[in-house]
């Protein structure tokens, strides 16, 4: 008996998998650009909470910029060498 | 710890707000009466310890389906042992922003049972210390960060709910020769009805003291007769499916009529915790470890009166009968052995620094 399964033409497209530490990192460097913003502009228009003069959102949104910026840079999908 | 003036400026404020000594592990527990949870250290040691503890990271199938996901027997060691590095973490996360909480807030915390109008629970502390110190942007992120903690939680448990009813008691008990969309369909609807379910315990929880004091008894309603019928029955080469069935059987059912005799009637919880200075979180560490005494009794009688099963049939599944393959030939910092070492040295710098 003819196995038809053979006769079927396969075609196979290799599809790249976005790394999921590319995806973290995007994600933390828009929530560290989102509130490095809100901090600087609290600058100006303190927020009512208590330590306000520490400015937390400006260190973390330092924190969150850089470590995302790592992320996002050290695992950018590259097309894999032939 | 800015607000509070660092750690000496956080103990002194908790002494001088509330009673009991909140910032020790081991010195206030050498009497129920020393400490705020009304516990012993014998209860610490072998309730939380040695039957919650252990029960937690070998049944509970929320962290042992990761390692049953694992591509061999050193990922499945490793697994545990790296999530052991992050759980001693969570006090940081936990504990922390609770004794700050005690230290800085303006307001007195209650237990949720007591909530009333003006009146906020133990339960309320993470987010009323994110609304305290963060403006807007980080407080959305801490908000953001809760409730993904809280989706990945369920969306595990109710995953595995889903997983250990359909493969477990659905395929091979009720319905055996269903098709594989057959099989799906059941656990799409076990995610929703599980999903539901959960929603409704939740309201359970305005009934205790804590979300903590609600997932210790349930942990010791389940999770402490369960562990003692799975280490028997791995370790055990006379224990019978007989035995494991009427000690699971009878550990959780005096776990839950300890429980119900002590909502009938409080004065018997001296009885369960061993003090008429013991608190429900005390009766909670001790039930857990009567429960899991009672079904490793019950197991090994009924077992010793049952048949045992023939060494051939145990090939794999009992400790004794089961090849395990060596991780001699790797390098030491790729053993397992070797991270296990390094969370026992972390945990008794921890113990010595919080004596």
């Amino acid at each position: 008996m003819e196995d038809k399964v053979h006769d079927i033409p396969v075609h196979h497209e290799h599809h790249e998998m976005l790394p999921v530490w590319f995806f973290i990192g995007v994600l933390l460097l828009i929530y560290g650009v989102i509130i490095l913003y809100t901090g600087l502009r609290e600058y100006s228009h303190p927020a009512p909470v208590v330590l306000a003069r520490y400015h937390a959102s400006i260190w973390g949104g330092i924190l969150l910029v850089v470590l995302g910026g790592f992320y996002t840079l050290r695992f950018w999908p590259r097309k894999r060498r032939p | 710890m800015i607000d509070a003036g660092g750690w000496k400026g956080l103990v002194a404020k908790i002494h001088e707000r509330v009673q009991g000594d909140y910032v020790h592990l081991w010195q206030p527990l050498g009497s129920f009466a020393g400490n705020p949870m009304g516990v012993h250290w014998t209860g610490i040691v072998f309730g939380l310890g040695g039957v919650i503890a252990f029960g937690y990271w070998t049944t509970d199938f929320l962290v042992v389906q990761r390692a049953m996901a694992a591509k061999d027997l050193r990922s499945a060691k490793m697994a545990p042992i790296i999530a052991s590095y992050f759980k001693m973490i969570v006090p940081l996360i936990v504990i922390l922003p609770g004794l700050l909480a005690l230290a800085v807030l303006p307001f007195k915390l209650v237990p949720e049972s007591a909530v009333g109008p003006g009146l906020h629970s133990y339960n309320e502390v993470l987010p009323l210390m994110l609304a305290r110190y963060c403006g807007p942007g980080l407080l959305g992120l801490g908000v953001t960060a809760l409730i993904a903690g809280f989706m990945s939680g369920m969306a595990g448990n109710v995953s595995a709910f889903a997983t250990v009813w359909t493969y477990d008691i659905y395929r091979p008990y009720i319905h055996k020769s269903g098709s594989d969309k057959h099989y799906l369909h059941v656990g799409r609807w076990c995610t929703i009805i599980g999903v539901i379910a959960s929603i409704g315990t939740a309201y359970l929880v305005t009934h205790f003291k804590s979300i903590m004091d609600y997932m210790q008894a349930l942990v010791s309603f389940f999770i402490a007769p369960l562990f003692a019928t799975v280490i028997l029955g791995m370790l055990w080469k006379r224990a019978t499916a007989k035995g494991g069935f009427w000690g699971l059987l009878a550990g959780t059912v005096s776990s839950i009529g300890m429980y119900t005799m002590v909502v009938l009637n409080p004065a018997t919880l001296r009885y369960i915790a061993l003090s008429p200075d013991a608190k429900p979180m005390a009766e909670n560490l001790y039930r857990a470890l009567w429960s899991w005494m009672i079904c490793v009794v019950v197991t090994v009688l009924v077992s010793l009166l049952t048949q045992p099963k023939t060494a051939s049939e145990l090939q794999g599944l009992v400790y004794g009968y089961t090849k395990i393959p060596s991780d001699g030939d790797l390098p030491f910092y790729k053993r397992p052995i070797f991270w296990g070492a390094g969370v026992a040295v972390v945990f008794g710098v921890l113990q010595y620094i919080f004596w």
